[in-house]
């Protein structure tokens, strides 16, 4: 949706610069026209008012008699008179080329760098297709994050969506940083590059994510889309399309390793919301959408990698879960369709514990795609499992002593207990030092001396006595990688 | 074919995402395939008013104008079936996902044809009627060899009849070839079609008193279903209601299964194709893909084609089933069929009913599972089952929503996850306490007789273990583990093993994946063993303490790691020595 006003397109049919003047209905951030047969659905269309202001607006649903028309710049303003439509393009599409990397986008793609538009190479239709799922690649190379509860715990292998989930307040942003810093020290330099979409979110974090994501050296490796909160709501439905658009374009067309940031999906579906009630839809769970979950997942799926390719779209989405509450719809439907989801606890960052991930809701799908022998190292998966189910463990009994007191706890309980405070503690607070993965597993070897070697069944005999008694013995970290 | 000499020819007159009108459609029939627009694109009509027909679209409907073609096809919506479609993959509407990337690349295009089954390939047919035959609907007419495993019955379509005029010789046919020709002319191919909504015919329903065995100790001891039975598996994200789907197609009983990826994702689907081929069906020995047939419409493919999915994946197993095979169906997910069904209502603009589902999904639901059962085939004294095991996403992992209510009653099994369970990776997160199976009655005379000795009883003891276990922890809650007696203290640590060591299962364990019957008995034996053991030393007032800390309990855990092969011997040693150990504890004299 690159805009051409200083170089207008050729007409690609004599309907181009036809203009209408028959509006008949305004609603919310809806016009509808007199008549649906002009425009094909999904058309962009251009609607000049009065004061010669010029908005964007998509051919929703079309019959006879009307055409459904979103206006992405609202309409406040707009008159059923004096307002002319015409066709812009039959369907949103973008340009493309390799030259959009280090260039910077409002959310439907028009350049606010203050450098012309690209010149296209090939202009592509955000709508996106659908990956062939014949054609798919196993997502299977592991992203070192630096990060132990990513890591160890819920490993990110490239081609994977997996969002953050957070409350408000909460350090999620940095978070997101530090993952794209890592990812971007790992990867060769040439062919890395972090798409940022951001939907509403304020001045102040676009410029963090900016400026964390061009610390790393590779502010020339970025390309943004953003909308911020004082931008345009509708604009929003586009943003993230335009994002992965790029994305795709560059992971396989040009075999780059895409990161993708989305911040903050919730405004997104907060403009889907505002659509569906404009349109008079009967609204689904708290006033959403009934087809959202298609809808997100339009966006989502378009991760992955292709067989035969070298490139790849990774996905973190960002996600702020309305009052801390995972079975909101938003969480809920994207959690259904990403690879697994990092969530941030309010407890733990009260605590003083950065990053405050809580690894018992979180989860990664790929995990075990990338870990293991070769990969990571031999002990990773079992380790992680055994961590899991003595974290978990403890966690139950800190809950029972709070009603009990301690003195009721019996002498393994208090280890549990023990255990899941040093868990927290070194574990998951690690702060902002990085950690490679074998130091990662290596902690988790000394925390589990604190549990009696007889309860650790999740983990292999051969493994124990390799690297358990080897840390027992002397209680430093193993060279084992 | 209906409309062959006067084709109905409309003109869309409405376009409303994956819903359509058009005009000038008089003749028209519900449930009739359409194609719609200059792309041609594939819809199925689901209302008529006088001369307009709605339509939904299996495809994209973006970039369509108001007033372009919608031509009648003259057909329900049908699928193919005849030999080549084990080992291969479709979408929702049986169009070979490979074909698709062969015409439009690794993004999937519009307006696609391409037929199921492959006109090229050559099968050798064994026919098995001859001249003066009588024949009707399911009659065997020959036999090929579909894969090593599989031999493929060629049936006679469910509404043929007549004699057998003639009938070609044994030798290398393609699915279009006349293989045998009636009296009055009909000719019969090695494939034919059947409209997915319809039931295939059966002789007649037998009871379902086999049991679907999983390889899953938690499903096959607590909440075994049958064959032909049907079963759902609720749970929020994450939860492992595609693990339970994907382990059930590799580990199950069946002969062939249906895999039907409806509306998720689509690395699920990649995950399926990567590591089916490469595994061994536990029966054959042979390419577990070679069982296998996938029909996938992932959450970003048209979401009208979801429920063309469901139906293209039972019915392709009904036509297995008729060849006298056990087949199950995996659909993941039920819920996204649901909501592409609301979707499509909504658009209609009908009457919603609870939570926006229209009022007719239960009725939907209930036909679908109505469909699985065990039966005499059509055409012959052949059996075969139809097994189908439905996942269902309830929003914010909340039973009480439609779909589920809806399934459960139709069903005979829940198979309930649980997200407390799956946070703290307690795999399969079944919840023991809220899941249940209805075929126990039909089945116990199956296990009697078949499974090891003590199965029903130890199943039982189990069961009665749990509930007080759950009983137990309640006042543990409230008072701390000290109000408890001794032998209750002993309930709370057998529960516990049993919750460990027998309920958790890690679907990637290379050991403990698939767990066989006999696995499965010894080791709740081992455990309910032990506890009878404990039991007998706190009678003789040894203190629980003493018991717990026997290094004992450690190889009891690790006996889950020991694979099929060897446990048995393994498990007979740990008893003993289980017996030893406790034995020693008593005071002397
Ligand atoms: N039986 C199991 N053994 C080991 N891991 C499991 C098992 N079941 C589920 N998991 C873990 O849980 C994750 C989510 O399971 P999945 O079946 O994808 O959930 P759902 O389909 O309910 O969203 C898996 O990626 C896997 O890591
Ligand atoms: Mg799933």
């Amino acid at each position: 949706m690159q805009t051409h006003e200083d170089h207008p397109r050729p007409a690609r049919n004599d309907l181009v610069h036809r203009e209408y003047w028959d509006l008949t209905y305004v609603t919310g951030p809806l016009v509808f026209l007199g008549n649906g047969e002009r425009f094909p659905t999904g058309a962009m269309l251009d609607l000049v008012l009065d004061s010669g202001e010029r908005r964007q607006g998509q051919v929703l649903e079309a019959s006879r008699s009307r055409a459904v028309v979103q206006v992405l710049q609202g309409t406040h303003g707009i008159d059923v008179k004096r307002t002319a439509v015409s066709l812009r393009q039959d369907a949103a599409r973008i340009a493309a080329s390799k030259d959009v990397i280090g260039r910077r986008f409002n959310g439907v793609g028009d350049p606010i760098d203050g450098l012309p538009p690209l010149v296209a190479d090939i202009e592509i239709d955000i709508g996106g297709a659908a990956i062939n799922p014949v054609s798919r690649d196993k997502p299977s190379d592991f992203i070192e994050t630096g990060i132990s509860t990513i890591d160890g715990f819920n490993t990110l292998v490239r081609g994977q969506k997996l969002p953050i989930f957070f409350g408000a307040g909460l350090p999620a942003n940095e978070l997101a940083s530090l993952i794209v810093r890592q990812a971007a020290t790992q990867s060769d330099a040439e062919e890395f590059v972090v798409v940022f979409g951001a939907m509403g979110i304020t001045e102040r974090e676009a410029a963090f994510f900016l400026r964390s994501f061009e610390e790393g050296g590779r502010g020339s490796r970025v390309v943004a889309f953003i909308n911020k909160a004082s931008d345009p709501a509708i604009e929003r439905l586009f943003t993230p399309r335009c994002a992965l658009t790029i994305a795709e374009y560059l992971a396989f067309q040009h075999d780059c390793q895409v990161l993708v940031v989305l911040s903050d999906m919730t405004n997104y579906c907060e403009a889907l919301r505002q659509i569906a009630s404009a349109r008079e839809e009967i609204p689904g769970r708290r006033g959403y959408p009934g087809y959202m979950y298609t809808d997100l997942a339009s966006i989502y799926e378009r991760a992955g990698r292709i067989r035969g390719k070298t490139g790849s779209v990774t996905q973190i989405p960002m996600l702020s879960m309305p009052d801390d509450d995972i079975t909101h719809p938003i969480p809920d439907l994207t959690g259904y369709i990403t690879e697994g989801q990092i969530v941030m606890s309010r407890g733990l960052h009260r605590r003083g514990v950065f990053p405050p991930v809580d690894v018992l809701p979180s989860l990664s799908r790929l995990m075990n795609n990338g870990i293991g022998e070769g990969l990571t190292r031999k002990d990773h998966r079992e380790l992680a499992n055994q961590l899991y189910a003595c974290y978990a463990h403890g966690r139950d009994i800190r809950k029972l002593m709070s009603i009990v007191g301690e003195d009721a706890l019996t002498a393994l309980d208090q280890k549990y207990l023990r255990f899941a405070e040093s868990f927290e503690a070194q574990m998951v607070g690690q702060g902002h030092t990085r950690r490679a993965i074998g130091e990662t597993l290596d902690l988790g070897w000394q925390l589990l001396s604190i549990i009696p070697k007889e309860e650790l069944t999740r983990i292999n005999k051969d493994l124990i006595d390799r690297y358990y008694s080897e840390i027992m013995e002397n209680g430093v970290p193993s060279p084992y990688i | 074919m209906a409309h062959s000499e006067h084709p109905i020819v409309g003109n869309l007159t409405l376009i409303s995402g994956p819903m359509v009108a058009a005009g000038g459609m008089l003749g028209v029939t519900m449930g009739e395939i359409v194609r719609v627009g200059n792309a041609r694109l594939m819809g199925e009509v689901i209302r008529i008013d006088g001369a307009t027909a709605y339509a939904q679209v299996f495809e994209d409907t973006g970039g369509l104008y108001v007033g372009e073609p919608v031509e009648a096809m003259g057909d329900a919506l049908s699928v193919e079936l005849g030999p080549g479609l084990l080992g291969g993959t479709f979408d929702g509407i049986q169009r070979p996902l490979e074909s698709l990337r062969q015409a439009s690349g690794d993004f999937i295009g519009r307006g696609l044809t391409s037929h199921a089954l492959d006109r090229r390939t050559k099968w050798h047919l064994v026919p098995r009627v001859a001249p003066g035959d009588e024949l009707t609907g399911g009659t065997v007419l020959g036999t090929v060899r579909e894969t090593a495993g599989i031999e493929h019955r060629i049936l006679a379509p469910p509404r043929a009849a007549g004699r057998v005029k003639r009938v070609v010789p044994e030798g290398e046919y393609t699915v279009t070839d006349t293989i045998v020709e009636l009296d009055g002319g009909a000719a019969l191919t090695l494939m034919h079609r059947w409209p997915v909504k319809q039931a295939r015919p059966v002789a007649r329903k037998l009871p379902p008193d086999r049991p679907f065995l999983t390889g899953q100790r938690v499903l096959d001891c607590l909440f075994p279903i049958a064959l032909g039975g049907a079963a759902i598996v609720p749970g929020g994200f994450g939860t492992g209601k595609t693990v339970v789907e994907q382990t059930l197609a590799k580990f199950c009983n069946a002969d062939v299964i249906v895999y039907v990826g409806c509306g998720e994702r689509g690395n699920e689907m990649a995950d399926v194709l990567s590591e089916f081929p490469a595994l061994n069906d536990p029966r054959t020995g042979e390419s577990l893909m070679n069982r296998t047939v996938l029909v996938v419409n992932t959450s970003n493919m048209p979401v009208a084609a979801r429920d063309a999915s469901v139906y293209t994946g039972i019915t392709i197993a009904e036509y297995y089933r008729d060849q006298g095979y056990d087949v199950a169906v995996m659909a993941d997910s039920t819920s996204r069929w649901a909501e592409a069904l609301r979707e499509i209502s909504s658009r209609l603009e009908e009457m919603p009913g609870e939570e926006g589902y229209p009022t007719y999904l239960s009725a939907r639901v209930a036909e679908f599972y109505e469909r699985s059962g065990r039966v005499v085939c059509a055409g012959g004294e052949r059996v075969g089952s139809l097994t189908l095991v439905g996942a269902v996403s309830p929003p914010g992992g909340d039973f009480s929503e439609p779909v589920t209510q809806t399934s459960l009653r139709v069903t005979g099994g829940l198979w309930a996850l649980d997200s407390a369970l799956a946070y703290r990776r307690h795999y399969p997160a079944i919840n023991w306490n809220r899941s249940y199976s209805l075929y126990f009655a039909e089945l116990d005379a199956w296990f009697d007789e078949h499974a090891p000795a003590g199965w029903i009883r130890q199943r039982q003891t189990a069961m009665q273990l749990m509930q007080r276990d759950a009983e137990l922890q309640e006042v543990v809650q409230l008072v701390g583990p000290d109000a408890l007696q001794d032998n209750e203290r002993l309930i709370l640590e057998i529960s516990k093993m049993i919750r460990e060591v027998f309920l958790q299962q890690n679907a990637f364990s290379d050991n403990d994946a698939f767990s066989s019957l006999e696995k499965s008995a010894g080791l709740l034996e081992a455990l309910l063993a032990f506890h009878d053991a404990c039991r007998e030393q706190l009678d003789r007032e040894v203190s629980l303490s003493r018991i717990l800390d026997l290094p004992i309990r450690e190889d009891l855990a690790r006996l889950r790691d020991v694979p099929n092969e060897a446990f048995a011997e393994r498990t007979r040693q740990v008893i003993e020595a289980m017996k030893t150990a406790l034995a020693e504890l008593t005071p002397k004299g």
